[in-house]
């Protein structure tokens, strides 16, 4: 009885942690939305901050429009300029007044500088040298399409001041839409309620018992026989063979169920979610931004591994990209990682030190997630490119996965299924013209499975 | 009822008394138990601080943790590029075309990389230059995974830097006073870019000099067209446009004028439309090219000579006086001389005796002939050592005219006859380098080892025919701080472009004219467009004192009065696994069955069944199945090689013996367990591969692990059918090729017949149905295939103790038969005729010792894929079952090792892994260590203990076939299918394809009037199929 008892808290407890997960997930959507209003605010802060200085500083200034600045900008300019830091190269932010005050150069000396700098290094300008030199030698591009207006423009977007540092809207306005509560104390609060249901009941049992001892006591002490019972319930049940035979049975099955599902999962790694010595999230590259998973794990298209990107396929964006947004950075802290700190491992692992590889790099050790066994041949590009199938079919949904996990058993049994149900993607390959039609016939068919198409044969996997 | 016998247990019981009798029926055992020894001990008992309870927590804990720690998974680390070369795609092979020359071999081959790493050479067929890679070469890739290469420059045995390298020998090289030659001793190297640097190394030093040494000689062939034709080199041949080849004494299907004529040769030994080339071979040892002619003559090297002589003058008419030969011979000598007559320029002669008239009767003959086959102006340049330079350098180093002595690519203290006079020398040279991969012999005993990379980490260029280039290029980066001989060349001509850019230079200025460099490295070669112009590489240079005597017209006068002999001699040869022995480390070729003998890791006298008889020399198989021979003496001159194991080679010629090079190494720069053999190199005196010698039987027997017992055919035509030209040419098919009946109601049915079939056809017509062809005839015995399904199909190496228990690994064999009549018809016939029990006893008997001189015939034989498979029907746990496209599968996770499929497999064709074959130190060949496991093919698993493998007909390059065919959406085209052994022959034996494409080859061979099934009669119907094998034999 003990037993079961336990069994039944386990239960009930399994049940109050499955409630608070869903009530976490609940949580998370709202905040979700949170986030958006988050940057609409934030968003219309800036814009009003730039509108501000738009008309601050048109009179001084010759006319410029920030807004267009800021487009032309992002076109143009941001793959290796930032506004307040140096990249590839230098930091833009007021660099019209910064040039007049410090070098004496002018707008015009600015425009045929973004125009052509190539010239004017030839020409042996004193400063473009010097700026040429000072970044790694590397040739600005032309743009000799930008007119006079759209370097106004842009110079304008750079001249307004720095924004102010990124202020959780939450704080700066507590009544703010979406910032009522706190994720943590919403899960304490659903846990409490149930709590509290709990303790209620408890004392509800209790004042149960005890009315039951006092109603005895006033019986005993009016004398009144209380009808006697029988045998007690447990000794009937162990005098009756037949219910004994039945429940050990019962209970033999019932265990050999479960010891053959705990064998069952042994080496089954479904749900494997290792730390991984970066923290990725491809929620926020798959997801967020819709990276394509094949512009990463390009091989997978061609080559039976799916491929782990290496740290240049990183830096093709990631040079660019040395911090994430504020609303991002503020998503990583309710998953407890700073984002940009990852990045930084990022730049740390490939040797950049912001502006130049090093040479000094370290390979990264992820930890492998999805491991087959190594008689087992399985390759990506079969069903990528021939099959089309989606990486989440497999995968999951990994375009959700804060950390990446293993979704799919991949236990001989799921692929096999998988082959018994699919249809082989037959249509405008001309390898499958003839043994779709031969085959087709044979079974009368229309569409072929993997399995009718040989996929469940041993030497296919196994070699 | 039970019984009242009484069992004695032992004759003791008969005595009553007996105190044992009455011990025993009280106590279990004899003696009391010693328990009083331990636990009598009180103090030692009472001073453990162990209570009882305690070791049990002790045992609990350590069971529970180790059950713990065995639930835990392993964390597996995947580490990604930091920059990935766009060129590797991870999962993807990359080929790249590059050459292997290792002074022995040379061959344009294609290199597989995985991952950066190669791990299989194949044949680069846009290459026809010479031949195609062989075994060794195919085994070559292996050698670059040794795990005792030499990891860095050593000085005497510490190693230092590179720079420490340059800078002492730099210095010693400049300090060398005048009158002291340096020398420059190197394997051939038909190398453009190597000889200017060579040169150019001159121009600096003054006083060097060139010396090119062959561990086996071709000495003799390039005196013979040196003085014919005033250049040094070999003549070419091309045996695809022979009709009528006769040979004396070489074996050009082995190592005869370095290799590569086997393509050729095949081509012209099948059929075709009615007519395949003739082959007469005369010979002492039994060599592939003498197992494959269609008549064979066994004749001592001395009546060899007479032979070629004799077959001079009844060519050409002219008297070239000598001995007579015996009467058998010369008419066989005289019909040879009339069938080459016959075929006047379709003829050709070849010898391979070591003598300059000998060689320069073949070259005239030829010319004679008017040979089509024999182009005296394409030269081959795969040999160029010369003899007497050699000799001249080792008299000049014992003399202490040598200041510094330069060796790359050669073993002469394992390799010359005179080791110790060459060690003598290098004694009283001051300055010593050696360019190796290993601690050789030579390399221990010199100053300076300069750690060399092998040919797959090195850049290189070979000119292998005059005008035929063959480029190298690394196709990993060097996996020790190796740098190749070219490099330090440059260095110490003080030019400090790399090796790269001055090759590239110089196919720029003198080869390419014009021509593309970046296509020349891709292509892996380049012809000349008139490549007979071109002679970049004058060899001769360095031997222009040599006066070479111009023997002309006299030769065969020459040759037949030299024709003496004593009354045994040796002809030494090289083995096809082993070649000059410098490949001795490699696990591949030491378990790679010679095709002769069928025996792996040795090598051993051949002797006649004659002489063995005489000297009382045996041969026997013990109850293991492992073949047993006696120990001989062999002394030459008095050398005496001891404890040479013998076996009795039917077709060895009589007063003959032969003895392999390339073994009994005992330098540690092999691994134990391939010092296996004895060292021939002593007897080969004055670089003659032919000695008078004197046999001594020694005491003792010597175990060989050979893997096939049984010799002859016993007279089964249906395992390897044969006919003659003659037959085949004129009669029905079903004269020669008849299908096989059995009886069905008494009525004689074809076994192909569905009516005598136990079991339900299935249907194949549909997809892929995979056929795998092997053609008797161009089938040359090479064993190119079996080293390639090695590489290809990751098959373990067991040693020679599990050879030797006939427990070998190897997924493809090549059987040989020896016939016991003359010829297998006769055999054939012999069987037919037996009648009753006792001539039955004694006949079978007799047909178990295969003749003197036999016909051979070469089967390979691998899994035969039976659409009716009886291994399928018998496994218990059905781990092998049976594909549509035609292959049997063998899913090894799930054998469980009953070994009943090999039981009932009437091929033997399925190996057992008794051993863990891996990580195993007991089997420490290259899967033991990480650097050989490089090698592994990761399309295949590697196998572990107990599981039952076979081949699988490379069932992962049909799915990589399949699969890119899928990806570009388009069907297969014929050819594209191939497997391992059919990519590796080179001689167009095996075709694979897929039969259900009704235009393709394999479709067509397969209905071919030649094709049979192996054991057709079991009706099994298997997916490989035989051509009968067509012997040229009408004529004589």
């Amino acid at each position: 009885m003990l037993l079961l008892q336990e069994f039944l808290q386990t239960c009930f407890f399994t049940f109050l942690m499955k409630k608070s997960y869903q009530s976490l997930e609940d949580n998370s959507t709202i905040n979700m939305k949170q986030v958006i209003y988050r940057n609409l605010t934030s968003k219309i802060l800036h814009l009003g901050f730039i509108l501000l200085l738009t008309f601050s500083t048109s009179l001084t200034a010759q006319d410029g429009d920030p807004a267009n600045g800021k487009s032309l900008f992002n076109t143009n300019c941001a793959a290796c300029h930032k506004l307040d830091k140096p990249m590839t190269g230098p930091a833009l932010r007021n660099v019209e007044a910064r040039l007049a005050e410090d070098e004496g150069l002018d707008r015009a000396w600015l425009s045929a500088w973004i125009r052509n700098s190539a010239a004017m290094i030839k020409a042996g300008d004193a400063y473009a040298v010097k700026i040429y030199n000072e970044y790694n030698q590397t040739a600005m591009t032309a743009f000799p399409t930008l007119t006079d207006q759209d370097i106004s423009d842009i110079l304008a977007y750079t001249a307004a001041p720095a924004p102010p540092p990124p202020v959780d809207p939450c704080i700066a306005n507590p009544g703010g839409p979406g910032c009522d509560q706190p994720k943590t104390e919403g899960g304490i609060s659903n846990d409490l309620i149930l709590g509290a249901l709990a303790v209620l009941f408890g004392l509800l049992a209790m004042a149960l018992i005890l009315v039951k001892r006092t109603l005895n006591r006033f019986a005993e002490a009016k004398g009144i026989e209380a009808e006697v019972k029988g045998k007690p319930l447990w000794k009937a049940f162990v005098e009756n063979q037949f219910l004994v035979l039945v429940t050990a049975i019962f209970f033999l099955l019932a265990s050999g169920y479960f010891v053959y599902g705990y064998f069952m999962q042994i080496g089954v790694d479904q749900g494997y979610e290792p730390v991984q010595p970066i923290h990725y999230s491809h929620r926020i590259h798959a997801g967020d931004n819709g990276i394509d998973c094949k512009y990463c794990h390009s091989s997978a298209r061609v080559s039976k591994h799916s491929g782990i990107p290496s740290l240049n396929v990183c830096m093709n964006c990631h040079k660019s990209i040395s911090e994430v947004a504020p609303a991002t950075l503020a998503e990583g802290k309710e998953y407890g990682v700073d984002y940009n700190a990852e990045i930084q491992k990022l730049y740390e692992a490939v040797g950049w030190d912001g502006q130049n590889y090093t040479g000094d790099s370290k390979p990264v050790k992820w930890i492998r997630i999805h491991n087959l066994p190594d008689f087992a041949y399985f390759n990506h590009s079969q069903h990528v490119s021939v099959a089309g199938i989606e990486c989440q079919t497999c995968h999951g949904p990994v375009e959700e996965m804060e950390i990446m996990y293993q979704y799919s058993p991949l236990t001989m049994g799921w692929c096999i299924n998988c082959h018994r149900e699919t249809n082989v993607k037959v249509k405008d390959n001309g390898y499958y013209t003839k043994i779709h039609e031969e085959l087709s016939k044979k079974y009368g068919v229309d569409q072929l499975t993997a399995a009718q198409m040989g996929g469940l044969e041993c030497g296919k996997c196994h070699y | 009822m039970s019984s009242n016998k009484k069992y004695w247990k032992s004759v003791e019981e008969l005595n009553e008394n007996s105190s044992i009798v009455e011990t025993l029926q009280q106590n279990e055992f004899v003696e009391a138990i010693p328990t009083d020894e331990f636990l009598g001990d009180k103090e030692s008992l009472e001073s453990s601080s162990t209570s009882r309870r305690d070791f049990l927590k002790y045992v609990g804990f350590s069971t529970a943790a180790a059950s713990l720690a065995a639930c835990e998974g392993p964390v597996i680390k995947s580490i990604p590029y930091v920059v990935q070369p766009t060129e590797i795609i991870p999962g993807v092979a990359n080929y790249y075309a590059t050459t292997i020359a290792n002074g022995y071999d040379f061959a344009s081959v294609l290199v597989k990389t995985r991952e950066g790493r190669p791990i299989k050479i194949e044949n680069n067929t846009d290459a026809a230059t010479n031949g195609m890679a062989n075994a060794r070469v195919n085994a070559s890739v292996l050698g670059l995974y040794d795990n005792l290469r030499v990891k860095s420059p050593m000085k005497g045995e510490e190693a230092i830097s590179w720079d420490a390298f340059m800078s002492g020998t730099t210095s010693k090289l400049n300090g060398l006073s005048d009158d002291k030659q340096i020398v420059f001793l190197t394997a051939t190297m038909p190398s453009p870019s190597t000889h200017k640097l060579i040169a150019e190394f001159s121009e600096k030093y003054g006083n060097v000099k060139h010396v090119v040494y062959d561990a086996v000689s071709e000495s003799a062939t390039l005196d013979a067209y040196q003085a014919k034709y005033g250049k040094r080199g070999m003549a070419n041949y091309d045996f695809s446009k022979a009709m009528t080849i006769v040979s004396v004494g070489a074996d050009f299907l082995g190592g005869w004028q370095g290799g590569g004529f086997e393509s050729g040769y095949a081509k012209k030994r099948v059929p075709d439309h009615g007519k395949m080339s003739r082959h007469i071979q005369f010979e002492s040892n039994m060599s592939l090219s003498g197992a494959n002619a269609d008549k064979r003559l066994p004749l001592k090297p001395s009546e060899q000579r007479l032979a070629l002589a004799k077959l001079y003058s009844y060519v050409t008419g002219n008297s070239v006086g000598g001995a007579n030969l015996p009467e058998a011979l010369d008419a066989a000598v005289k019909a040879a001389a009339k069938e080459l007559s016959k075929a006047g320029s379709n003829a050709v002669v070849v010898t391979g005796i070591q003598d300059v008239n000998a060689q320069t009767v073949a070259l005239e003959l030829n010319e004679y002939l008017n040979s089509k086959a024999f182009d005296s102006k394409t030269t081959i340049n795969t040999r160029q050592g010369s003899d007497k330079a050699v000799m001249q350098l080792v008299a000049d180093m014992k003399a202490g005219n040598v200041g510094a002595l330069i060796v790359n690519g050669v073993n002469p203290m394992y390799t010359l006859p005179n080791a110790s006079d060459f060690a003598e020398g290098l004694a009283k040279v001051d300055l010593s380098v050696a360019f190796s991969m290993k601690q050789d012999e030579t390399a221990v005993n010199c100053n300076y080892i300069a750690a060399a990379p092998h040919n797959l980490e090195s850049w290189g260029d070979y000119e292998l025919k005059s005008g035929h280039y063959s480029m190298m290029q690394p196709t990993i980066r060097p996996l020790f701080d190796t740098k190749q001989f070219q490099e330090v060349l440059l260095a110490w001509n003080g030019n400090s472009t790399s090796y790269r850019d001055y090759l590239k230079s110089v196919w720029t200025a003198d080869i390419l004219n014009g021509a593309s460099f970046n296509k020349a490295v891709q292509d892996g070669v380049f012809v000349s467009a008139n490549p007979e112009a071109e002679i970049l590489i004058d060899s001769s240079s360095d031997s222009d004192e040599e006066t070479v005597e111009t023997p002309s017209g006299n030769a065969a006068r020459a040759l037949a009065a030299s024709a003496k002999g004593g009354a045994m001699e040796l002809a030494l040869y090289t083995k096809t696994g082993m070649g000059d022995g410098q490949q001795a480390n490699n696990p591949w070729l030491q378990e790679f069955p010679d095709p002769i003998t069928r025996t792996t890791w040795d090598n051993y006298l051949t002797v006649s069944r004659a002489d063995a008889d005489e000297m009382e020399l045996v041969n026997e198989n013990v109850a293991n199945g492992g073949l047993n021979g006696s120990y001989a003496n062999v002394t030459v001159n008095g050398v005496t090689v001891e404890n040479v194991p013998v076996i009795i080679q039917p077709g060895q010629a009589k007063g003959s013996v032969g003895l392999a090079f390339g073994y009994g190494r005992t330098s540690d720069a092999l691994k134990k367990e391939m010092k296996t053999g004895v060292n021939a190199y002593p007897l080969y005196k004055n670089f003659n591969t032919v000695q008078d010698v004197t046999i001594k039987k020694a005491s003792g027997m010597h175990e060989f692990a050979c893997v096939q017992l049984h010799n002859t055919l016993m007279g089964r035509g249906d395992i390897i059918k044969e006919t003659s030209l003659e037959i085949f040419n004129t009669k029905d098919k079903h004269v020669w090729n008849k299908v096989p009946e059995v009886s069905l109601n008494h009525i004689e049915t074809p076994v192909t017949s569905p009516d005598v079939d136990l079991w339900d056809e299935f249907d194949r017509s549909v997809g892929h149905h995979f056929n795998l062809s092997i053609d008797l005839n161009a089938c040359t015995g090479c064993g190119a295939c079996v080293i390639a399904c090695h590489a290809e199909n990751n098959v373990p190496v067991v040693g020679k103790s599990e050879m030797r228990r006939s427990r070998d690994m190897h997924w493809l064999r090549i059987d040989r038969y020896y016939s016991s009549q003359d010829s297998f018809e006769g055999d054939n016939e012999k069987k037919e005729n037996i009648s009753g029990l006792g001539s039955s006893l004694s006949e079978f008997g007799e047909m178990e010792s295969p003749a003197d001189n036999p016909q051979v015939a070469f089967q390979p034989v691998m899994c035969q894929h039976c659409n009716h498979a009886p291994c399928e029907t018998v496994c218990p746990v059905a781990a092998t079952a049976h594909g549509r496209q035609g292959q049997n599968h063998m899913a090894y996770n799930r054998c469980v090792g009953t070994r009943y499929c090999a039981n009932n497999c009437p091929y033997k064709v399925r190996r057992f892994n008794w051993f863990l074959y891996n990580k195993n130190d007991e089997f420490d060949y290259y899967m033991n260590d990480d650097l050989g496991r490089m090698v592994l093919n990761p399309d295949v698993t590697v196998r572990s203990r107990g599981v039952m493998e076979k081949c699988s007909m490379c069932i992962q390059k049909t799915q990589k076939t399949i699969l890119d065919a899928k990806r570009e959406g388009r069907p297969v085209k014929d050819g594209e299918f191939q497997t391992a052994c059919s990519a590796a022959c080179g001689n167009g034996a095996m075709v694979f394809g897929d039969v259900n494409d009704k235009d393709s080859k394999i479709a067509e061979l397969r209905e071919d009037n030649r094709a049979y099934h192996l054991l057709e009669h079991v009706g099994v119907k298997p997916n490989v199929v035989y051509q009968t094998k067509v012997r040229n034999t009408a004529k004589a």
